[in-house]
């Protein structure tokens, strides 16, 4: 019997040379990734086990990245558990502001997450990594702490499902129309517990940015991870990064599926995920007049070059409408630089954009653009549950940052092509 | 295991930001984040619930993020078990990995607030007794009772890294 790309990694890690699915294993972790909101947890499980030397302090990722640069004293306190515990053990990959972005962004740019790797995060969006064909998923902070004595986690091996992916993308499509046509299909619990594989002539057209916005959101279809097997595009974004040796998968063609989707792309239009639910998902032209109070760019889902780019051809040499506030997070440094080497800054201060050091911030309603009662944003993040932004009565709708931009200028959500811009 | 207990009854797909909001994500304090546990959802939750109450909910309860805040502050507000007709994996989890128990039950939709409940982990059995019905839930997984067990995953890897 044939094996999925997620199950071949598993029992490589497993140190079998085959699992199935429903099996528990116990396997060894490449990287394990914790924030500023849940490695203070694992921290302190980790200092009761009264342990003094860590797994492998190179294999062990922190990231404050989420109520950084500190936003008040509780935050502060949080984010100097990590700082202490990184000097005590010497953690190779700890990222302090002035150096950390959003850890999904991050990780992958800085080749710390690599091909068929297995990563562990005590962050739901750890899947992200699948898009370099790593098996990756979210644990909770018990989890981190427990890797940091042993290495290790145990996982119940998915069932994989199959999305095929065929045809050309229409104007201002990427991977977060892709993937919210998807959910918007599927469900929020269309995918629990299984793997999300993500396969088709189409790949090889996305950009790796493209393709990190697609497993990312694996979650919010309540995947345990999604998958995208490496490709050429994949190696060459890896090859220049990579500081370790990394190994390719695929997926056997008699390999067991639960559940397969073709997805054609002449059918997906940019996507608008209404209030509450990632699933409320409608095309662009379908949305209606909904006026709207602030934007937000950025986040693991959308905070990328590619994303800035998207937002920079639509802002340009345009303003934002009056009363609406829109917020751009480049969500690494690098991104943050590049943006200005490349003027998209300039053209974001034109408009009227408040552009910000990279953190997660509002996309969970952290700090840097929370919502009032009763106000309405359009993000380009991956949730828009209630008080995901700030208040309760607040409202958000995901969409792609070409849509977000557009929306922003406009005054309501709306398409680039009502702007007169055309799509390539 | 017997537990005794009223129910709080919600509804499907009620995720992490429902249960902590993520305002309040800046402390891991238990006794300071079960004083905001449900309450976008049912702000009176805080104050009404008592030692040994059960949450009950329908499909994929704890869907969203990975923040272990979520099965803390249930745990902390006095709750003995939540009962849902399914998990979002992550919630799953983490509810193991720190001994809070978490029932999957088809039938949780039957049960409504304010109900008393009986729930009898070895018969496998909720009975309801202000409804006068009784309820199967699905057996736990032999490696989740360990967990609970040693107390938790960081007690049973201990046990591992010593025993290898
Ligand atoms: S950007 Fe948003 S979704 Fe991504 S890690 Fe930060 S808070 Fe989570």
């Amino acid at each position: 019997m044939g094996m999925t790309i997620t199950e071949k990694i598993l029992a490589d890690h497993a140190g079998k040379k085959e699992v199935v699915a429903g099996e528990l294993i116990m396997a060894k972790v490449d990287l394990c990734l914790a924030n500023d909101v849940t490695a203070p947890i694992a921290i302190k499980e980790f200092e009761k086990t009264g342990l003094n030397k860590v797994f492998d302090n190179e294999r062990i990722a922190l990231v404050p990245d989420h109520f950084t640069p500190n936003k008040d004293i509780n935050s502060a306190e949080q984010a100097k558990l990590l700082r202490d515990f990184a000097r005590k053990y010497n953690i190779k990959h700890y990222f302090e502001v002035g150096e950390m972005g959003v850890e999904h962004a991050l990780l992958p740019e800085k080749g710390i997450v690599l091909p068929g790797d297995l990563v562990i995060g005590a962050d739901s969006h750890t899947c992200t990594y699948g898009a370099l064909g790593a098996f990756a998923t979210g644990v909770g902070s018990s989890d981190i702490a427990a890797c940091y004595m042993t290495g290790e986690a145990w996982f119940k091996v998915p069932e994989s499902m199959k999305f095929v992916i065929k045809g050309k993308k229409r104007p201002f499509v990427y991977g977060k129309d892709i993937i919210l046509y998807i959910i918007g299909r599927i469900g929020v619990d269309g995918a629990l517990y299984r793997a999300m594989e993500f396969t088709g002539e189409a790949i090889k057209d996305l950009s790796m940015d493209s393709r990190f916005s697609i497993t990312n959101m694996a979650i919010e279809a309540g995947g345990k991870n999604g998958i995208i097997p490496a490709d050429e595009v994949t190696i060459s974004y890896v090859k220049e990064r990579a500081t370790r040796d990394f190994k390719i998968y695929q997926s056997d063609k008699d390999a067991k599926y639960v559940f397969e989707m073709e997805i054609d792309l002449k059918d997906v239009e940019p996507q608008v995920a209404f209030p509450h639910l990632p699933e409320n998902t409608r095309p662009v032209s379908m949305a209606g007049n909904v006026t709207i109070d602030q934007v937000v760019i950025g986040s693991c889902t959308n905070g990328r070059m590619e994303d800035m780019r998207v937002a920079a051809k639509i802002l340009k040499g345009r303003k934002v409408a009056p009363y609406v506030r829109l917020i751009i997070i480049p969500a690494t440094q690098q991104i943050y630089r590049d943006c200005i080497k490349e003027g998209l800054t300039e053209i974001f201060l034109d408009a009227g954009a408040a552009v910000s050091t990279p953190t997660c911030g509002p996309c969970l309603g952290g700090h840097m653009g929370i919502l009032a009662k009763g106000e309405r944003a359009i993000a380009t993040t991956n949730r828009n549950f209630v008080g995901r932004m700030g208040h309760p009565e607040s409202e958000v709708y995901l969409s792609n940052p070409a849509v977000a931009a557009a929306s922003a200028v406009l005054g309501r959500i709306g398409s680039p092509e009502e702007l007169g811009i055309k799509g390539e | 295991m017997i537990l005794n207990g009223r129910a709080f009854k919600y509804g499907d797909d009620i995720n992490t930001d429902l249960i902590i909001p993520a305002r309040y994500l800046n402390t891991s304090d238990p006794k300071e984040l079960a004083k905001h546990c449900m309450e976008d959802e049912d702000p009176d939750f805080p104050k009404k619930v008592k030692e040994g109450d059960f949450i009950v909910a329908g499909k994929n309860f704890g869907c969203g993020s990975s923040r272990e805040h979520a099965p803390i502050s249930i745990k902390a507000s006095g709750v003995s078990a939540v009962i849902a007709k399914s998990f979002a994996r992550i919630f799953y989890r983490n509810a193991f990995n720190m001994g809070l128990l978490i029932l999957e039950c088809n039938e949780a939709d039957e049960i409504k607030t304010g109900d008393e409940l009986l729930v009898d982990t070895d018969k496998g059995e909720i009975l309801n007794k202000t409804q006068g019905k009784t309820y199967k839930i699905m057996p736990v997984p032999e490696f989740m009772v360990e967990l609970l067990k040693a107390g938790g995953l960081i007690e049973f890897m201990k046990k591992r890294s010593t025993n290898k």
